[in-house]
């Protein structure tokens, strides 16, 4: 872990400079007659969390889809660019290739655990590829070497500490389908982290959890990103995780990019406020006063809900 | 269920009043039922005619067990079920287990070794035969197929319908292979191996798109495929004739079992000459192919490969998510699979001396696939039994000669032998849905070691 805290120190002056470690560009995915997404440009820098928002059917997961080899995009270029420099496109990948070469993780908006699986096991089949290197592609591992029991060992530890971070350890033994449904949301970061990833992608993580869970979750995706440097990528519509914890928002309706910036920044935006609202474009000017209005009387955290 | 249990906490007079009532509705459902079927039978007589037969007597036999049977089903059979039912709802979860249970792997490997020379004590050398060979042999190469089978179905979670195919290649690969080249069995038997390994790669790879039903299909068209070659292809395997004279196989070259050898088992021990001996021995060769197979299964499920396959069956885009190659995590199940279904192929070649197409139809997949369904899918313990239950059984039919004397002498209970193969299949699906065994022993833990119970494990998709 050593080389965690490492980074750790440095995230803090690292948000928001100018070293992205996605790069998406003139991405577009056509379903038949329907452009899921048009020429959507966007950049995810290293270190921050970056949130995917817009209103139903506006082509997130679409893009989350295409990010992480699940689909071909139909056009554009997915640039990902790891710490050491190296870079990959994504695009050009199959999806089990992205998340083992080119390290993103990614968790599913419906959520996909190993559900027959005890809550261990899904972290240690999150671990396949090191475990099968260091057991010398199974060969060594039946013949008992000792690298294999070693990092078998070591696969365990790690397991443990995402286990701990996600308040799962007393559970540990039990099988992933018999959480509650809170918990198996965590679990799924914490496998999706057991992969090591440093580009993490969450598909709506927040759905379908109570307030005081949503605040738990928000502490975990904290303390991934202060801990482990990872970067982290979120679908999210509720608004208190976007707002609250996220660095860079990017607002997405019918496929193309209507916002892009800070959390107060698209707050605040009339396009965004219309896509959300769902107003006339000759309204636009009206709605945005009355928001105004609001916020004053509010106060600065008025509005997170728009 | 909430009636019945009423019923059992009110007064016994009621109960006995319902089930009066209930036994004399079925009785008047089946009198209607049957009056036609059974209380009326038309046959033709010397004359050609067709003549009514009134078989009232019959038609009363029939009422009657209606009627008796729902009376005694109200009257005791559910109350005593729905009292057990509360009795085991009112037990504490954390039982002590007992010994037997917990260790039931190690005293069934013992007994499976003492058993033939325990069989040779019971009933003399030449009498041990059967019991060596029909029960034990027999049962012991299906559990050996339907482990292998385990691997694919159980763990892997892809159904494979033509699993035979694969026991055909290694039982073929012996045959020709010795005759061609009189290779022994042992040099002959890790090739079998491979190569049932290599043609489980090859059916391996145009199935990896597919799922469920479409894999299914496949397989079972690439097991009907293999049949088929052996049949036509007759300058090489002799067609439906078969190839016979498989050399016998020897202990390890030390000892053989062939008459005129000089290094004879029973000679060099002085025994009277038996072909019980080769039996033995063959029966502790399967027993440890047998015991070779459920070993490195239980090793590969707590190697990453063996947990891939697990959660291959569990979700497959989830493992995709997570880096795994779901291509070469399917490849490595087939060919792992087929090839212990080689070995077991090999050995079955070595046994018979004949290897025919006939040996391989699509049944035998079929029954490897029920007792693999019927054990619980990926539990070796379960499947183990359900092998001797399903195999042992069946033979237990053949020396069931007492029916005679019940159904008369033109009955041979051979022939229900798939008659009750289904009938038995039912009831344990009824009785238990996921197989003897529907818990899946977890492959690490941190505190202590739960079985995950059958309700969370999926059967897979492809």
């Amino acid at each position: 872990m050593a080389t965690l805290t490492n980074v750790a120190t440095n995230t803090a002056t690292k948000t928001m400079t100018n070293d992205p470690i996605l790069k998406v560009e003139h991405l577009s995915m056509r379903f038949g007659g329907l452009m899921a997404i048009n020429d959507l440009s966007f950049e995810a820098h290293r270190g921050d969390i970056t949130a995917l928002i817009g209103p139903n059917g506006a082509g997130k997961t679409t893009v989350f889809n295409c990010v992480t080899g699940f689909y071909k995009p139909t056009m554009g270029m997915i640039t990902m660019r790891q710490k050491g420099g190296k870079e990959f496109l994504l695009e050009r990948m199959t999806d089990f290739e992205v998340n083992r070469d080119a390290k993103v993780a990614r968790t599913f908006q419906n959520i996909r655990l190993f559900s027959g699986l005890t809550v261990l096991e899904n972290l240690l089949v999150a671990q396949h590829n090191m475990l099968m290197k260091a057991s010398g592609y199974t060969i060594l591992g039946l013949l008992g070497f000792p690298t294999y029991k070693k990092a078998a060992g070591e696969s365990v530890d790690i397991a443990k500490y995402w286990l701990e971070k996600a308040n799962l350890i007393d559970r540990a033994d039990d099988p992933a389908g018999d959480l509650p449904y809170g918990a198996q949301r965590r679990l799924e970061i914490a496998r999706a982290m057991c992969t090591g990833p440093e580009f993490l992608c969450l598909d709506e993580p927040a759905a379908g959890l109570n307030p005081r869970e949503s605040l738990t979750l928000n502490e975990l995706l904290r303390s991934i990103r202060k801990d482990s440097g990872t970067s982290i990528l979120l679908i999210e519509h509720d608004m208190s995780v976007v707002m609250e914890i996220s660095d860079h928002v990017v607002v997405l309706e019918y496929g193309q990019k209507i916002s892009d910036g800070t959390p107060d920044h698209v707050k605040n935006d009339p396009k965004v406020i219309a896509a959300y609202l769902g107003v006339e474009d000759d309204e636009v000017e009206e709605v945005i006063e009355e928001i105004e209005v609001i916020a004053e009387n509010e106060g600065p955290q008025g509005g997170s809900h728009a | 269920m909430t009636n019945i249990a009423n019923t059992s906490e009110r007064a016994g007079g009621n109960l006995t009043a319902q089930a009066l009532r209930e036994g004399f509705y079925a009785g008047v459902i089946s009198l209607g039922l049957f009056v036609l079927f059974v209380g009326l039978e038309t046959t033709q007589n010397i004359r050609n005619e067709l003549v009514i037969n009134q078989r009232w007597g019959l038609l009363a036999i029939f009422v009657i067990v209606a009627a008796v049977g729902r009376f005694l089903s109200v009257a005791y059979l559910r109350p005593w079920a729905a009292a057990r039912k509360a009795s085991a709802a009112a037990r504490p979860v954390d039982e002590e287990v007992s010994f037997f249970k917990r260790n039931f792997s190690k005293i069934a490997i013992v007994a499976l070794l003492v058993y033939p020379p325990l069989m040779v004590m019971l009933f003399g050398v030449q009498g041990s035969l059967k019991w060596v060979d029909n029960f034990g042999i027999q049962i012991l190469i299906y559990v050996m197929l339907a482990w292998g089978l385990n691997i694919v179905v159980g763990l892997a979670g892809l159904l494979d319908l033509g699993y035979v195919a694969f026991y055909a290649v290694g039982a073929y690969s012996y045959a020709l292979l010795s005759q061609q080249f009189g290779f022994s069995f042992w040099v002959l038997l890790p090739l079998a191996g491979i190569l049932a390994a290599f043609w489980g790669m090859i059916l391996g790879f145009p199935v990896l798109r597919l799922k469920g039903d479409y894999l299914a299909i496949v397989t079972l068209a690439f097991g009907e495929i293999i049949r088929l070659v052996l049949i036509n292809w007759t300058e090489v395997t002799k067609g439906t004739f078969g190839v016979s004279g498989i050399p016998k196989a020897s202990v390890f070259g030390i000892w053989s079992f062939d008459v005129s050898a000089p290094n004879n088992f029973a000679k060099a021990f002085d025994l009277p000459m038996s072909s019980a001996y080769y039996k033995i021995f063959l029966f502790y060769l399967i027993l440890a192919l047998a015991l070779l197979t459920a070993y490195v299964t239980i090793k590969l499920r707590r190697m990453p490969i063996g947990r891939a396959w697990e959660a291959l069956r569990e979700d497959e885009i989830a493992c995709r998510s997570l880096g795994i190659n779901t291509v070469t995590t399917k490849l490595t199940a087939f060919s792992i699979g087929a090839m212990f279904g080689g070995f077991a192929g090999s050995f079955f070649a070595v046994r018979q001396g004949f290897v025919s197409p006939e040996s391989f139809v699509f049944l035998e997949s079929a029954i490897i696939l029920a007792i693999v369904v019927l054990g619980g899918m990926g539990s070796l313990v379960g499947i183990a039994i359900a092998a001797a239950v399903m195999v042992g059984g069946t033979e237990l039919l053949r020396e069931m000669t007492f029916l005679k004397a019940v159904f008369g002498p033109d009955f041979t209970p051979e022939l229900y032998r798939m008659l009750i193969f289904g009938i038995a299949m039912v009831v344990v699906m009824v009785w238990k849905p996921r197989g003897f065994v529907g818990s899946r022993e977890p492959t690490a833990f941190l505190k202590e070691r739960k079985a995950v119970s059958g309700s969370f494990t999926k059967e897979g998709h492809g």
